[in-house]
């Protein structure tokens, strides 16, 4: 591990681990992740892929370790808006339709200035459903509609945590597709999954979790 | 990176809210027939007595008013903990305190103010003298934002546990006391013909007080709920 590249990594971990009532969930654990790098964190079921994606999203406190982003001690603040959490839970508003949901997320998050929502809601394979309320749509569907947002809003570093779940096989490819676009434009992510996805075709860079 | 503008993200979760409340307007209409129910049951049980009523009437509206707030107050963030929106609210690059108190001014534009629109017809079925009017929607226009930033504060810290309703009623109503005792101080006196100007005061000093401790406070808290 390079002490002093050229641009310091987006984000570094170093020893991260994390514990809860003293039972370790994982770590110590050591990565670098650099912009144009797209990273899939692997372990089975309660290694705590979860666990470190809310870590690195600022939600849950670094317990031990250290977290430096862009070279510079990691803050709360500094971080905020540059990164694209994207959990379990949605985040939609099952009363509102896609459109509504993304324009609350861009009103919140800013907006890219390509592509317009319409565009982007056409592109995620949402075009026909843009005004029906989220819950009346497939579970794949609701998916796509909180996915949509990767699309608009202007994240450098997206954490997707299961970002394949519920999708179908053009879904996965959607997916592969955004990712790889935003890896060429120098963005990052890192994005668990538990099963075999054909992920992004190659043979991406790994970062193997134990419990 | 430019962050958005702070102006568009208020006016984004103000509207969001007020849509998802007209969505289910139902849920708006069930605090004001609870009020309107529990105002009509004093006639009933005390007698229809003018004099006894009046006396009584600033009091029971507040009193009502209150308990109807309480009914829809641990809602307040429940939706947003369950879908993951407060999740994304707590990555957003805005101050967290702000947008919670857009959740919380939103929150009260459906409870508080329907039971503020009615509360004269609770007053005038209870024969509160049309002088003291004035003074009653007074008191409660600072007493009902008052009781929603307290119970926020509340609502956040009770966000971790399950079944938190009556927890939250009991943590709620002991700080409702000094609420209730100046607003229903204020109408009494208006009723009596004697200066009601200070306990109004005092209700506005708490309120301004709370409207710039309360969110500050429930955004600590929502961000502790969330770390667990």
């Amino acid at each position: 591990m390079t002490a002093s590249p050229a641009r310091p990594a987006l984000l570094e971990a170093r020893a991260l681990a994390f514990y809860r009532q003293d039972e370790p969930v994982f770590g110590p654990l050591d990565f670098q992740l650099a912009e144009g790098e797209i990273a899939l964190v692997e372990g089975d079921n309660g290694s705590g892929k979860t666990t470190l994606l809310r870590i690195l999203a600022g939600l849950l406190h670094v317990e031990e370790g250290e977290l430096r982003w862009r070279g510079e001690a990691w803050q709360r603040d500094a971080q905020l808006g540059d990164v694209l959490f994207l959990g379990h839970h949605l985040g939609l508003k099952g009363d509102l339709s896609a459109r509504e949901n993304l324009a609350v997320a861009a009103g919140l998050y800013g907006r890219r200035d390509e592509p317009g929502p319409a565009d982007a809601l056409r592109r995620i394979g949402l075009a026909g459903y843009e005004d029906e309320p989220v819950r009346r749509l497939s579970a794949g569907q609701k998916k796509r509609a909180a996915l949509v947002r990767l699309l608009l809003l202007p994240a450098t570093l997206w954490l997707l945590d299961e970002p394949y779940a519920n999708l179908d096989r053009t879904g996965i490819e959607l997916v592969n597709g955004l990712l790889a676009q935003h890896a060429a434009r120098g963005g990052a992510a890192l994005v668990t999954s538990h099963g075999a996805v054909s992920f992004l075709g190659g043979e991406p860079r790994r970062i193997r979790m134990h419990a | 990176m430019s962050r958005p503008p702070l102006a568009a993200a208020c006016a984004a979760l103000l509207r969001r809210d007020l849509v998802l409340a007209w969505r289910r307007r139902g849920d708006i209409a069930m605090p004001v027939l609870y009020a309107l129910i529990v105002a009509t049951l004093f006639p009933f049980a005390l007698g229809p007595e003018e004099a006894l009523l009046q006396r009584i009437a600033g009091g029971v509206v507040l009193v009502t008013v209150l308990l109807a707030m309480l009914l829809a107050l641990d809602a307040m963030f429940r939706g947003d903990i369950e879908d993951g929106s407060l999740e994304q609210l707590v990555l957003a690059p805005q101050p967290l305190a702000l947008m919670l108190a857009m959740k919380i001014l939103a929150h009260w534009i459906t409870t508080a103010l329907p039971l503020i629109v009615i509360a004269p017809l609770l007053a005038g079925m209870l024969h509160l003298p049309g002088a003291a009017m004035p003074v009653l929607l007074l008191a409660l226009l600072l007493a009902t934002p008052l009781l929603s930033l307290l119970g926020a504060i509340l609502v956040a810290l009770t966000a971790g546990t399950r079944r938190s309703g009556m927890l939250l009623a009991l943590m709620l109503l002991p700080l409702c006391v000094p609420v209730v005792i100046f607003a229903a101080g204020a109408v009494s006196a208006a009723q009596q013909g004697l200066p009601w100007l200070a306990p109004v005061a005092w209700l506005g000093a708490a309120l301004a007080l709370a409207l710039v401790l309360a969110p500050l406070a429930c955004a600590a808290a929502l961000r502790i709920a969330l770390d667990a």
